[in-house]
């Protein structure tokens, strides 16, 4: 038996020290716990869903405006407004009126091709008027609008912030620790210990994982609270995933600071490995805007394979055995950046 | 663990080129267990380097070093428990607590003192719930030497461990220093303070430009001047050549610098009364007299014409 003398495992030291150094940090907490909660606060407000909207319409100020707002207004969902003759295409641009008709006869209707919304509000218009000028349709399609939680853009985006926190609290969290403690010196002193490398950086793995049931329950709870995204799959999964992702970004955290001596020189790096992914990897878009030569190397990246899982848990309900090949990808992505930072390290 | 009797330093050699400097230029040192050794030197002396090369965290170029009889290249892991490190520049966490400071340190060693002891031992144990960043000078020194006897070492080393510290705290790190000698704990540490050199360490080695320019006891050195006292004057309105200060009774040196003498006399009482004597035959008043004991300080100053903080 090993006399620690009232210690514990170096390990669960090292890891209490890690976690204590952690909360005792109002800045660090604030940028983990509180950031994200705002982040998706704001995100949430502008995607909520809205329910069926009226579609705003510009009308041409000009003779026969009156007909053309008149029939619109008859038919209800629109919101007409007026727009002066030399205004039009401004008013398109702006995003004022997404279409604006000038009356005549025919009509003209203005508007913007590359726009979806242009594009609805023009073939809303159009039948309006149409069916007032007297078409008469070939059939009444029955019409059944869904309402299902889990397709919206919210319930959409929410595993993609998760997982886009888990990634840059993961990378920001070891690496600062880590070049800290060595500008500091105090690398130096542990390896004059008998000490474990691998314990050591183990640690910083570790500790990030107490974080992560924090970071996780946070985000997930005020999601489903304020925005009534649910988790349809299995809490467990859900939890076994931020901890494949945790444990896989406290990797790469390890390695970008391996060789970092100053705490500049590791945010560029840092910055330098998750710009990409949080452009590629489907956080706030998905991923498949992207031209298929990408693909190979998008659907690589640790960040694309942990917003997949989590969506596929949290949205679709799926079992983790249906993700192997996220959580392959994720695990491969923990632990060979883990064995080459063990071997790159700069301890002094 | 039975560990053969041999020194618990010998090194043999020792070489360290920087591309700009020689650190270390061939050094020689053996450290007998139980001793307190000293290495004294300016700034830039390479003090440091040859603590850090002993110490395992820095590889020489040239030489060898055997550590309780064991070599780094096979060793290391037995070493690292054997030995009680504290670095010059460590900031440890401020975050921490004293006691969650120890304690991490204590978990990495399989042997040593309970972390309660060991508070005790530094005079922590009052503030065993402050955070390190609170602490004064004297406070986190003492705590790094804490951390450096978690394992209950043989050898600690120890690397200016009172520079920056006020006279009080220093005492009180000698008094630690001194407890861990009690126990048989061999320390090798380096300083340019000659006076704590003189309190602490049994044989003292003087550094220079990475070489060991002097070695033995402090008693031994001080008399290596050929004398235990140093007057020092300064004059105005004459000038006394060297060589009828060195006939003045008693003297053994003359070192003259920046229009000051100093003086190594054997026989204080009879040195005085010639130097006034042959001033007053020259006309030459005096701006300054002192005297005191010889230290380190003047073997220092002797053997290189420099004083220590001159660097």
């Amino acid at each position: 038996m090993v006399d620690r003398g009232g210690a514990s495992h170096p390990l669960v030291e090292l890891t209490l020290a890690r976690f204590r150094e952690f909360l005792r940090e109002p800045e660090a907490v604030f940028w983990v716990f509180a950031f994200p909660v705002i982040m998706t606060c704001a995100l949430g407000i502008a995607f909520r869903a809205r329910g069926a909207e009226p579609v705003i319409v510009g009308v041409v100020a000009q003779d026969g405006a009156d007909g053309v707002r008149a029939t619109l207004e008859a038919a209800g969902g629109f919101t007409v407004r007026s727009v002066a003759p030399g205004d039009v295409d401004r008013a398109i641009r702006d995003g004022r009126a997404p279409v604006v008709v000038v009356p005549g006869r025919p009509p003209a209707y203005r508007y913007d091709e590359a726009r979806a919304e242009s594009q609805v509000a023009r073939l809303a218009v159009d039948a309006a008027l149409q069916r007032a000028a007297g078409r008469v349709d070939a059939f009444a399609a029955r019409q059944e609008p869904i309402d299902v939680v889990g397709s919206r853009y919210i319930d959409w985006l929410v595993p993609g912030l998760l997982g886009m926190n888990i990634m840059s609290t993961g990378l920001w969290g070891v690496g600062f620790a880590i070049v800290q403690a060595r500008t500091r010196k105090l690398l130096k002193r542990l390896v004059a210990t008998p000490m474990s490398r691998a314990e050591y950086l183990a640690s910083h793995v570790l500790s990030r994982l107490l974080f992560l049931a924090l970071e996780t329950g946070v985000i997930v709870g005020f999601a489903w609270v304020a925005f009534d995204v649910g988790v349809h799959g299995g809490l467990a999964a859900l939890a076994l995933l931020a901890l494949l992702g945790a444990l896989s970004f406290g990797g790469l955290g390890l390695l970008v600071a391996s060789r970092a001596r100053t705490i500049e020189g590791v945010s560029g790096l840092m910055n330098l490995v998750m710009m990409p992914m949080w452009v590629l990897s489907g956080v706030f878009f998905a991923s498949s805007n992207f031209p298929d030569v990408m693909q190979p190397f998008i659907q690589a990246l640790p960040l694309t394979a942990l917003n997949d899982a989590l969506r596929g848990v949290i949205n679709e309900g799926l079992p983790l055995a249906s993700l192997w090949k996220e959580l392959a990808l994720l695990v491969a992505w923990g632990t060979i950046p883990f064995a080459l930072a063990l071997k790159l390290f700069r301890w002094q | 663990m039975v560990t053969d009797l041999g020194p618990a330093v010998r090194c043999r050699g020792l070489v360290k080129r920087y591309p700009d400097i020689v650190a270390v230029a061939g050094l020689d040192l053996q450290v007998a267990r139980g001793e307190c050794f000293g290495l004294l030197g300016p700034n830039g002396a390479g003090k440091t380097t040859t603590i850090e090369i002993l110490e395992g965290l820095t590889e020489q170029d040239e030489g060898e070093v055997e550590i309780l009889g064991r070599r780094w290249r096979e060793d290391r892991a037995a070493l690292r428990h054997q030995l009680g490190v504290q670095l010059q520049e460590t900031q440890l966490n401020d975050k921490l607590t004293v006691e969650e400071t120890v304690r991490l340190f204590r978990s990495f060693f399989h042997e040593g003192p309970a972390v309660v002891e060991l508070l005790e031992v530094v005079e922590l144990t009052s503030k065993r719930g402050a955070f390190v960043g609170k602490l004064s000078g004297g406070q986190k020194q003492r705590l790094s030497v804490a951390c450096a006897l978690a394992g209950r070492p043989e050898l600690l080393f120890l690397d200016e461990p009172t520079t920056g510290l006020d006279p009080q705290s220093r005492r009180q790190l000698w008094t630690v220093l001194e407890r861990f000698r009690a126990t048989g704990g061999t320390i090798l540490l380096t300083t340019h303070y000659m006076d704590e050199a003189h309190v602490l360490c049994d044989r003292v080695g003087i550094m220079d430009r990475g070489r060991l320019i002097a070695l033995g006891t402090p008693r031994e050195l001080v008399a290596s001047l050929g004398a235990e006292h140093v007057v020092e004057f300064g004059v105005e309105g004459a000038s006394l050549s060297e060589a009828t200060l060195r006939e003045l009774p008693g003297v053994h040196g003359v070192t003259q610098r920046d229009g000051h003498v100093a003086l190594a006399t054997a026989e204080l009482h009879a040195t005085v009364p010639a130097l006034l004597d042959c001033l007053r035959r020259q006309g030459a008043d005096l701006s300054l007299l002192s005297t005191h004991s010889a230290t380190l300080e003047d073997v220092f100053v002797s053997l290189t014409g420099r004083h220590l903080r001159d660097g």
